[in-house]
């Protein structure tokens, strides 16, 4: 996995609640079988007037110049500003895939629909949760001063607006040190292999009609 | 010492380890795959050098993508006219042969909607772990599972390992009591929900249904009540089990038989929250009070009673909500105020994870009967969660008569509910469906859903617009 331990960069924002993954990513694109490639495809609908496919080049496109990341001003931006419930909807990871390959590497809001959330850390994005209060005051400096941009030290727990002012976040430590460390969870889960082998053991001896049965 | 939840067993009885940090390895019993969410795990196993840890734990099926309609089909995956989607079908159907899993491919009988084999096939036993490449998991707790969607870096976790890193949900207890009115059914109880907690309402919950009405309903009926769970933000729902709960999976492909089944069965009936346990929250609702519900917006918390009026974004409280449902009824094209009833539809969906096993079936043929579909309406498609479905209802002669009421009878799969096949709404299309989310876009670019019951959708396809089904003359 991708680490993640600083990062500086332009925040966007998207000002809407309960932003879902079919808006994040649209289905049509779920067809790949392969990871990136997802990022021209963000946003999709929101993104553009006519209509996507996967494949579809970008020369082929119309822009909607009412779409924030459309918008000169948050060209190149890495930090997407969002409200309430971001990423409700599917399971698909396409979404963090999405963000990921379109060059996000955090995203603010004061919450997030649990398996999004779960599913950035797997890809080295990093979903950071601020009270509402915060998150409003973003908005605002965001609007107010083109080319916005923010620090964001992982290891510290802190960003740091462009005045200097820090604002502390909160993350547990397992997803932190995995992120900071990049690492393999399904190999580090394997280091435990012999501990799963025991609780098998024990487990296929009580419910022993769930081993077996489907061949 | 309080007692427990279910939640709380099923936990305590799949902890492989329980961490300092919060975190803690759980072991995964089932695991269901699709064509969608799964080539990217795949893919990790064969760049890693990695095999699955158990194969007897995992059920395979084409649903997302596959075509509905019969020519189509009648080729299995090589008459797929889309290329993308052959190829993931394909992909599927090469990788459970590559690493040994158990597949039911796209014409085979087993073939269907994920969450709709799980339980008919007997993969869904009560008190396992249960997950899936799909947010709608939460269907398999009704059953007395712990089950929930996963992303794909967890499919190729939980294939690589048996297990998923994880920490405790918070438990939440969604009591329903009373006796739901004649025409009211499990789909507008779980509408009824959302819309009272919203779409973040249970997000870090699990959410145990319970209750008399609960009690009272089909397990068909509970499992589109945990189905939406998701919809209400928490990634898992379920009910204690109880004799239906057994009587279902009695004798299914993959249930235990003989001895083996009495052994089972003792420990099932062990599968319920204890008197005592303390829930972190409570939300209780009067079945009573419960009508027909329907969806007016662009989130699965923007419902209304049918004989109700469509809000108005000045009376929603708060200033983003305002502009939630400003930017709702705009994509929706209505007006804050308006009936509900007043809303034409042009193409009815009767299918989904949440609502297309027989029974569901059986309620919109109870009303297609004897009646035609509206000049209006372009068109209605009827699609069977699973060939095993499908065997049933043209056993019942239920395809005749959605067929003689002008209706089309599909070959199964996740269809117009997520729209990745061709079964799409075009742009500005209003749709009576019978699946789950109703966002912008989802069941085709413009299109715009109207989240509701099988019958309530067979009434709007032969009125043409959002009808009480319990009016009907």
């Amino acid at each position: 996995m991708k680490a993640f331990v600083k990062h500086q960069g332009l925040v966007a924002p998207i000002d809407l609640a309960n932003v879902d993954t079919d808006m994040i990513i649209p289905k049509q694109f779920l067809k790949a079988i392969n990871r990136s490639g997802f990022g021209p495809y963000l946003f999709d609908e929101m993104r553009y007037l006519d209509q996507g496919w996967y494949g579809k080049p970008l020369s082929e496109r119309t822009l909607n110049p009412d779409f924030a990341l459309n918008r000169d001003r948050y060209r190149n931006a890495s930090v997407l500003l969002a409200r309430e419930n971001f990423g409700c909807g599917s399971s698909r990871e396409h979404a963090p895939w999405a963000l990921d390959d379109y060059g996000f590497r955090v995203i603010i809001a004061p919450s997030y629909a649990d398996i999004f959330y779960n599913n950035c850390f797997k890809n080295g994005l990093l979903p950071i949760v601020l009270d509402k209060t915060a998150v409003d005051q973003l908005f605002v400096d965001v609007e107010a001063e083109e080319g916005y941009a923010l620090a964001v030290d992982l290891e510290a727990q802190v960003i740091t607006r462009p005045n200097g002012d820090t604002i502390a976040f909160e993350i547990d430590g397992f997803r932190k040190h995995c992120l900071l460390e990049g690492l393999d969870e399904i190999g580090l889960t394997l280091k435990n292999a012999e501990l799963i082998r025991q609780f098998e053991t024990a487990h296929s001896r009580t419910y022993p009609w769930l081993y077996g049965a489907i061949k | 010492m309080a007692g427990q939840t279910l939640y709380d067993k099923l936990w305590d009885s799949h902890l492989v380890e329980s961490r300092q940090d919060g975190t803690a390895l759980l072991y995964i019993d089932r695991h269901i795959i699709h064509e969608v969410t799964s080539p990217q795990a795949f893919e990790g196993l064969r760049l890693s050098g990695r095999k699955p840890w158990r194969t007897d734990t995992t059920v395979a099926t084409p649903d997302h993508n596959v075509p509905t309609n019969a020519e189509e089909r009648k080729g299995g995956v090589a008459t797929i006219i889309d290329d993308t989607s052959r190829i993931q079908v394909q992909t599927l159907d090469d990788n459970c042969d590559e690493f040994g899993i158990k597949e039911f491919h796209v014409n085979e009988m087993g073939q269907g909607v994920v969450h709709v084999i799980g339980p008919e096939l007997g993969v869904t036993l009560p008190g396992t772990t249960v997950v899936c490449g799909d947010s709608h998991t939460a269907t398999h707790g009704a059953f007395g599972c712990l089950a929930h969607g996963i992303g794909t870096s967890e499919v190729e976790h939980v294939l690589a390992t048996q297990c998923l890193v994880t920490s405790k949900m918070k438990n939440m207890l969604v009591r329903v009591d009373g006796q739901l009115g004649p025409g009211v059914t499990a789909k507008d109880v779980i509408l009824a929900i959302i819309g009272k907690i919203g779409t973040a309402g249970g997000n870090g919950y699990a959410i145990e249904f319970g209750g008399s009405t609960i009690e009272a309903l089909s397990i068909e009926g509970r499992m589109t009540i945990c189905n939406m769970a998701i919809e209400a933000g928490a990634r898992v729902g379920l009910v204690g089990v109880d004799q239906k709960t057994i009587d279902y999976i009695r004798g299914s492909r993959f249930a235990p038989t003989g001895a083996m089944w009495d052994r089972a069965e003792a420990y099932w009936q062990t599968l319920r929250t204890d008197s005592d346990a303390v829930f972190d929250a409570v939300v209780e609702l009067d079945a009573a009070a419960i009508d027909p519900f329907v969806s007016w917006g662009t989130s699965p918390e923007m419902v209304a009673p049918v004989n109700s009026v469509v809000p108005r974004p000045e009376d929603s409280g708060n200033p983003v909500k305002q502009k939630g449902y400003q930017r709702a009824l705009d994509y929706m094209g209505l007006q804050g105020g308006m009936n509900i009833t007043d809303i034409m539809i042009d193409k009815v969906f009767i299918g989904s994870c949440t609502n297309s096993r027989i029974e569901d079936l059986r309620a919109a043929a109870a009303v297609a009967r004897g009646r035609k579909k509206a000049e209006s309406v372009k068109q209605v498609l009827v699609v069977p969660g699973s060939q095993m479905v499908k065997a049933q209802a043209e056993s019942e002669g239920l395809d005749r008569i959605f067929i003689e009421a002008g209706m089309e009878w599909r070959e199964p799969g996740c269809s117009m509910c997520l729209a990745m096949n061709s079964d799409v709404l075009g742009r500005g299309e209003h749709c009576a469906s019978t699946s789950n989310r109703n966002f912008e876009g989802r069941q085709g670019a413009g299109g715009r859903t109207h989240l509701m019951s099988p019958a309530m959708a067979v009434a709007a396809a032969v009125t043409g617009h959002i009808t009480d089904v319990r009016k009907l003359a």
